[in-house]
């Protein structure tokens, strides 16, 4: 058993033990999981838990890893080392399992631009076994809470693209998952947009009890309460509450103890938008 | 906070299963529907070859009677076969090819993450592509009908089994081929080197004792086509008869294609590990 085995197995146990309550279990539990494109690594030991009704920031720099940490979690990659589990589920193993407790918002878009916002919801409900009506109905609830119920009708290439990544979030909560993850969710959108966005996950995060996994460059996203892992290069350098990381960076704030991590710069919010 | 319990459920109902695969037909049809244009040149291509090239060819190529024909037939009764499967190698590969385009786009993510097993979705994709190729060839086969192409009454419906299985294959082989593709520009290249050899070399435009006559060697090379196969499948169906020798090749190259095609769609071994930078899966 490898180093990364240890830790997932005392982690994350089966969902499937006796006696054991899978609302203790890590909504993501990452252990030991490198990444490798020919010569190139992407990911090195990376280790991290996403604990369910929590909101973690995953910050770092384009090409951080971000983008093929989200492949491996979804499964879009296969695991070359390590595991990752969900609320116990080994994507590897349990793919099935795992998946289906998780929703996904990927960083390029992914919404089908000819059809309507309601097709698109029915398409992503019949890829996970959800029969006509029912989907129908929770696609009249995801949508009444990102306000969009009014564009129900309407094609997706007429939305704006704060609309489409509202739409894209309310697509991934239609199956009712315990785990979102979003890869920078809010590029390319204004000020309002990246707010509003922002604002809904963490309302999902302290209403529903759902686990957030954010992926980020942009430090302004982070709040105090967060827990947050930088990568930088492919490695975690940080890893914890938002205010411990500042303080083990001997830092002020999350944008100079970044820099003091990676010696690298950072966008601002503004900057980017 | 509300704490919502965690769900723990393993295994898929038939009804899940069902869903997920009417979902995808359903998408699948829509987005044909809304590309028009793809329709109109599916239906004008073999039409060109049935109203130009066969009346051209009518009194140049003179045919004995052969299986499955009882009499002495048009050269446009001839190719009609041929031309019915080559609507579905063409959709086939087109299938594949918004693949590569859905892959580009991203689109395709939303198709591999679902929870149902990988080579279902896929195994959903073909027979969406299937569906899609079928109304083509009905189209097709209703105005080529006011030409003089009457097969049998029956022959609409016992061709159906024939089509459902030709369309499968050649979907199978346009997703096997896509899985090797990176990138959309280098589609158009791959097109030239298998739909059109494949066409010319079987038995769509011509009979194969034709063709021994001319080269023995362009002889067995339409044999061991699938293409062949899949054409001589569907013109003795659609006299209500069976060819079992090319019933045999197609279903084999279907299943060939088929495995091929999902472990090549595999995450750990297909077109993925080629992707720098976690681009495209």
């Amino acid at each position: 058993m490898t180093a990364a085995d240890t830790h997932i197995a005392a982690a994350t146990p089966s969902p499937a033990d006796p006696g054991h309550d899978p609302a203790t279990l890590p909504a993501l539990a990452i252990a030991g999981v490198s990444h490798s494109y020919g010569t190139r690594r992407a990911l090195i030991d990376v280790s991290f838990d996403v604990q369910p009704a929590s909101f973690t920031a995953l910050l770092g720099l384009n090409g951080a890893g971000k983008s093929t940490l989200f492949s491996l979690i979804t499964r879009l990659f296969g695991i070359q080392a390590g595991r990752i589990g969900i609320f116990g589920h080994d994507i590897s193993h349990a793919p099935s399992e795992a998946l289906r407790l998780m929703g996904v918002v990927f960083q390029p878009r992914t919404l089908d631009l000819d059809l309507s916002v309601m097709q698109n919801l029915l398409y992503h409900a019949a890829l996970h076994g959800i029969g006509r009506r029912e989907a129908r109905s929770r696609g009249g609830e995801v949508l009444t809470r990102i306000g969009l119920t009014d564009r129900m009708g309407s094609k997706v290439r007429d939305l704006s693209g704060g609309q489409m990544r509202r739409l894209e979030i309310a697509r991934a909560l239609l199956h009712r998952p315990r785990l979102l993850l979003l890869d920078e969710a809010t590029v390319g959108l204004d000020v309002k947009a990246r707010a509003d966005i922002l604002g809904h996950v963490r309302q999902l995060v302290t209403e529903q009890g759902i686990g957030v996994l954010w992926a980020t460059h942009l430090f302004d996203e982070i709040a105090a309460s967060d827990a947050l892992v930088v990568l930088h290069q492919g490695r975690v350098l940080a890893n914890g509450a938002v205010a411990r990381v500042i303080a083990d960076a001997g830092a002020a704030d999350i944008n100079s103890a970044f820099m003091r991590l990676t010696g690298a710069t950072i966008q601002t919010g503004d900057a980017a938008s | 906070m509300s704490t919502t319990a965690i769900p723990h459920r393993s295994g898929f109902s038939l009804a899940e299963y069902v869903t997920c695969l009417t979902g995808i037909v359903w998408r699948e049809g829509l987005r044909f529907l809304h590309q028009r244009a793809r329709f109109v040149s599916a239906l004008v291509r073999p039409l060109v070859w049935l109203f130009i090239f066969a009346a051209g060819f009518r009194q140049v190529l003179g045919f004995s009677i052969i299986p499955p024909y009882e009499t002495y037939i048009l050269y446009e009764v001839y190719i009609a076969p041929g031309l019915m499967a080559m609507i579905q190698l063409f959709n086939g590969m087109q299938s594949s090819l918004s693949m590569v385009y859905d892959r580009e786009m991203g689109n395709m993510r939303t198709l591999l993450v679902s929870p149902l097993p990988r080579w279902y979705l896929l195994f959903c994709k073909l027979v969406a592509g299937t569906a899609v190729s079928l109304l083509q060839v009905y189209a097709f086969l209703l105005i080529a009908w006011f030409w003089d192409i009457t097969p049998p009454p029956i022959g609409y419906l016992t061709v159906l089994p024939a089509l459902v299985l030709a369309g499968l294959m050649m979907g199978a082989l346009g997703m096997l081929i896509s899985s090797g593709i990176k990138q959309l520009e280098n589609f158009a290249g791959v097109m030239n080197f298998v739909i059109f050899p494949m066409f010319f070399a079987s038995s769509a435009l011509y009979p194969l004792w034709r063709v021994r006559e001319g080269s023995v060697m362009l002889y067995y090379v339409c044999q061991f086509n699938p293409f062949t196969h899949a054409v001589e499948l569907i013109r003795f169906a659609l006299y209500g008869q069976v060819n079992w020798i090319s019933l045999a090749v197609v279903a084999g190259c279907t299943a060939v294609f088929m495995i091929g095609a999902i472990i090549a769609y595999d995450p750990s071994r297909g077109l993925v590990r080629r992707a720098p930078g976690g681009g495209e899966a």
